[in-house]
């Protein structure tokens, strides 16, 4: 079976000093470690946003970035989708805008606006769809951007910290709606944090991050789930 | 929600007075024209009517590819490493610079058909490009550029960088993030280095007196009308016209200004 994501890379900046390698297979793996650890750094070399200094990237087992033979796919041609800390919604257009934005799948305005719409009723944003950002609270607004990571119909979802700008009990619940939304549309993603309560409830795997290094990783144990999820939007809408 | 209601109210209507100022004042000083007009002391709109026209003409034009120019330019400034990058910079703020005329008798020195980048220029578009509307078109241009590409400049750069990376990983190609986000974030500070770019190729003198002359009915503008008019008997209307103008306009800006803060 192909990797959902294979890494292998090598960024330097300043003292900081990042070497790791690891593979994600299918849900949700959780970066863990400290503060300054290089988790949201490896994000941002997944993303594109950043190139290593040497190493590759495979995300389901595309070559998108190979240093050895120069070779960078761009970040927009990476088939992902990215869940920000502070949301980073684009302020001047409303929050179905935002998502609709974002979803590739399909062509025309409406069509997109149509899985964009579902997509905020799934994360239960759809009575804000037509407010801007700047209005909403920060829990809403991170209601948003899962919508907006999810809508493109990504290969990989990457979480930098979704939840560490809110309060606990708007964390709480939103953890519930992340693990719930992520795994009902069968989207391996890899999420960043460094709240153990957090990676434990959020994730499949988790892997340590300390000083740039990687430092373990371990399986996490559920129950099987008991009814099925909600399907994904994206299957069912109007593409 | 009712005091958010009436707040915006309120804006409405004072953006609705400063409106109806500036109508009803510049109507009264037109209406002061056309009374001498009727009266036959003076053919005020026969006088005024040429350079306005064309400066209307001229500063929409001027306005509209200086926009087109400073934004491409700015952008690039503000987003790119490219060799010739200093020296675009340079020449974009040679016109706030120099003073206009010598900005005029460079224009002069590269458009005049007696001089081989101007015969070549003539040749090429088939158009003598001096001492006639284009000519003044090109100076008010080249005077309002340097403050579109300043203000697109700087307000492209105060973009923050972060939603232009998010936007990315939506899969928006490059052009669509500069279009969609990068452009519209930045609209206030483009609008604004727009209207002093458009106000500033209204008022340009100095090297549209050089590059288009003085020719009435063919290059006279509004600011070079005012100078001749001020030479005129009829300097004492023109002078209240003005008057009345510049205080709707200063009215216009305070109730603007207030209604924002």
């Amino acid at each position: 079976m192909t990797a959902a994501l294979e890494l292998a890379v090598s960024r330097r900046i300043g003292e900081f000093d990042l070497d790791v390698a690891f593979k994600v297979e299918s849900g949700i793996s959780v970066l863990f470690g400290p503060s300054g650890a290089g988790k949201s750094l490896t994000l941002s070399l997944i993303a594109g946003l950043t190139r290593p200094d040497t190493g590759t990237i495979a995300i389901n087992g595309n070559v998108v970035t190979d240093c050895a033979r120069r070779t960078y796919v761009s970040t927009q041609k990476r088939r992902i989708g990215m869940v920000f800390q502070d949301g980073l919604l684009l302020p001047h257009r409303s929050v179905l805008d935002n998502v609709a934005l974002a979803v590739r799948q399909a062509k025309g305005r409406r069509a997109r606006r149509a899985i964009a719409q579902s997509w905020l009723e799934q994360v239960g944003a759809e009575a804000f769809a037509h407010r801007r950002p700047g209005s909403l609270s920060g829990g809403q607004r991170q209601r948003a951007a899962l919508a907006r990571g999810l809508a493109g119909d990504p290969a990989l979802v990457l979480l930098d910290e979704p939840l560490s700008a809110l309060d606990l009990e708007v964390r709480q619940e939103l953890r519930k709606l992340i693990r719930g939304v992520i795994t009902s549309s069968n989207v391996p993603a890899v999420l960043v944090t460094h709240d153990r309560d957090e990676a434990i409830e959020l994730g499949d795997v988790i892997i340590g991050y300390r000083a740039g290094r990687v430092t373990g990783s371990e399986l996490v144990e559920r129950p099987a789930p008991t009814e099925p999820g909600p399907t994904s939007p994206g299957d069912t809408g109007p593409a | 929600m009712d005091r958010e209601h009436n707040i915006t109210h309120k804006l409405g209507n004072k953006h609705k007075v400063a409106l109806v100022v500036v109508v009803v004042l510049v109507g009264f000083g037109l209406g002061f024209g056309s009374a001498h007009l009727v009266s036959g002391y003076i053919a005020y709109w026969d006088v005024v009517s040429g350079p306005f026209f064309l400066s209307v003409r001229v500063a929409s034009a001027a306005t509209a590819i200086a926009g087109l120019t400073g934004i491409a330019s700015g952008y690039a400034l503000a987003k790119g490493r490219f060799p010739g990058r200093d020296l675009l910079e340079t020449i974009g703020s040679l016109p706030v610079i120099l003073p206009p005329t010598v900005v005029g008798f460079y224009l002069l020195e590269v458009l005049s058909p007696g001089t081989s980048t101007g015969g070549f220029l003539t040749r090429a578009t088939g158009h003598v490009l001096v001492y006639n509307a284009t000519g003044c078109t090109i100076a008010a241009t080249v005077a309002a550029y340097p403050f579109c590409l300043r203000a697109a400049r700087a307000a492209i750069e105060g973009v923050d960088p972060a939603l232009e990376r998010a936007a990315r990983t939506m899969g928006l190609p490059d052009w669509r993030v500069a279009l969609q986000v990068t452009l519209p974030l930045a609209r206030r500070g483009i609008g604004a280095g727009l209207a002093i770019a458009c106000a500033r190729a209204l008022g340009e003198y100095g090297a549209t007196l050089m590059v288009g002359g003085d020719i009435n009915g063919k290059t006279r503008t509004m600011s070079l009308a005012i100078l001749d008019a001020f030479t005129t008997p009829e300097r004492d209307t023109m002078l209240l016209v003005l008057v009345l103008i510049a205080v709707s306009a200063m009215a216009s800006v305070g109730l603007l200004t207030r209604s924002r803060a």
